[in-house]
């Protein structure tokens, strides 16, 4: 069981500087993102894109944010359960809270800080009437074990890098790679599509373009797959898996099943007092929460967490009196043993 | 500043006359959330920047829109019902030429 102050659930950069606020607090901090690697969004999304609205960076990519935020977090030594999506919550007789992952991992902390930005990342599903019946039968969103395809035929669908990388990929473990994509043209990276060129000319790939899986065959488990190629009568592959690659589209998630008050997608707080959620010790800040007058930005993200803090620590110590202090005078006192502080001035009496 | 006059059919299929701004660099899809024509949370999820397909909608008149850029090819590729008219929304700017602009919002994945 991993045991923390406050459990961030999200590493985007609002769960990334709760770190930091947590941690002048002396408060210790671990975070839980379905994504493998913390940064959020703006990593996996957008990591090359500029932003411009983050005080005292007149310009500064996404991915270098986020490269910062953590850099400014390891002082506070915060734990990491990547590529798991917080699943349950299990409210304690004494208040605190036990979240388990969709792996069992079991975290316990006092207070939880749900910043979880748009949701978790989920694989878009394909619009085919029956997928849902062959999930883990045959149907894959996403190859987390490639040695599942040992001598079976695979499918795949898709036409961006994921699709062209786990086709070229596979055709040294399946028996039968079969390649669809909706288009002639495929977006991917260079090399990828010329090595799928290669492969499809050697033969070791079949490309069906531009064509879809329009349904699943079989009972128990896939044996095949409808297509449709235009100009040509429905037609149906035998595989043994059927993957889907069509990138990843955020949802709330199992978070939308914990009792929390929602309000179009997004979690109600109390934005007058802490960004508390309806559930006392749970609090949402950043994108995944909603107030009047709510604006998803990475900078009202700070703010918010920031106040979050200040009330989760009246929460864990309530008798005990904080006074705000500034960095500038108080300096940083990192749990690694570290400390930051300003220069003192030279005082020297003059004769 | 000079207000456009555009048809919107919801995810109900309902229309609605929309006056659009052109001096406030707004996008279609923008304009479907300030008049809250779609639940929140389900357009526009990744900001505007042609990565989610979210906001992609079907043009229905002969405006003569901006030319699709490499990213919002990509991502119409990817994505789920797309006709041949499919454009993301967050891809068409509200400018004078879009007056009469007619378009139906595809449905949410």
């Amino acid at each position: 069981m991993i045991t923390t102050d406050i459990l961030i659930i999200g590493a985007g950069p609002t769960g990334l500087f709760t770190v930091f606020e947590a941690g002048l607090l002396k408060l210790k901090c671990h975070l839980i993102d379905a994504l493998p690697q913390p940064g959020g969004q703006c990593s996996e999304i957008y990591p090359k894109k500029p932003i411009y609205d983050i005080p005292a960076y007149p310009e500064i990519l996404a991915g270098d944010l986020t490269h910062k935020l953590i850099e400014q977090t390891k002082q506070f030594e915060p734990g990491f359960t990547l590529g798991e999506r917080a699943e349950t919550i299990d409210k304690q007789e004494d208040g605190t809270f036990i979240v388990t992952t969709n792996k069992g991992t079991k975290h316990h902390a006092k207070i939880v800080a749900i910043a979880g930005g748009l949701g978790s990342f989920e694989p878009r599903k394909p619009l085919i009437p029956n997928i849902a019946d062959f999930e883990d039968k045959g149907v894959e969103y996403i190859i987390k074990e490639p040695e599942l395809y040992r001598d079976k035929k695979v499918v795949i669908s898709g036409g961006g890098d994921s699709a062209l990388d786990w086709a070229v990929f596979l055709t040294d473990v399946a028996s039968e790679v079969t390649l669809i994509h909706r288009r002639n043209e495929f977006r991917g990276a260079l090399d990828s599509v010329e090595k799928v060129q290669e492969l499809k000319n050697l033969g070791k790939i079949r490309m069906i373009t531009p064509a879809e899986v329009k349904g699943i065959i079989g009972t128990d488990k896939v044996t095949g797959v409808a297509v449709e190629k235009k100009g040509e009568d429905a037609f149906i592959i035998d595989t043994d898996h059927f993957i889907p690659l069509f990138g990843l589209s955020p949802k709330l998630g199992p978070i939308a099943n914990w009792g929390l008050e929602i309000e179009k997608n997004a979690i109600k707080v109390n934005n007058a007092l802490d960004y508390q959620t309806n559930i006392p010790g749970i609090y949402a800040i950043g994108d995944v929460n909603t107030y009047p007058g709510k604006l998803k930005l990475i900078l009202c993200g700070f703010h918010e967490a920031t106040l979050m803090c200040q009330s989760a620590y009246k929460r864990i110590f309530p008798n005990k009196k904080y006074v705000m202090k500034y960095t500038t005078v108080g300096g940083v006192d990192g749990f690694d043993g570290t400390r930051k502080e300003a220069p003192k001035a030279v005082v020297k009496a003059i004769e | 500043m000079q207000d456009i006059n555009i048809k919107i059919t919801d995810r109900n299929g309902v229309t609605h006359d929309v006056v659009a701004p052109t001096d406030m660099a707004m996008n279609l899809m923008e304009v479907v959330r300030s008049y809250e024509l779609a639940e929140e949370g389900t357009i526009g999820i990744c900001g505007g920047m042609a990565m989610c397909a979210s906001c992609q909608c079907y043009v229905n008149s002969d405006n003569k829109l901006p030319e699709m850029t490499d990213d919002e090819d990509a991502m119409l590729a990817e994505a789920f019902n797309v006709e041949d008219n499919s454009r993301l929304g967050c891809q068409i700017q509200m400018t004078p030429e879009m007056e009469g602009l007619e378009v139906t919002l595809a449905p949410e994945i």
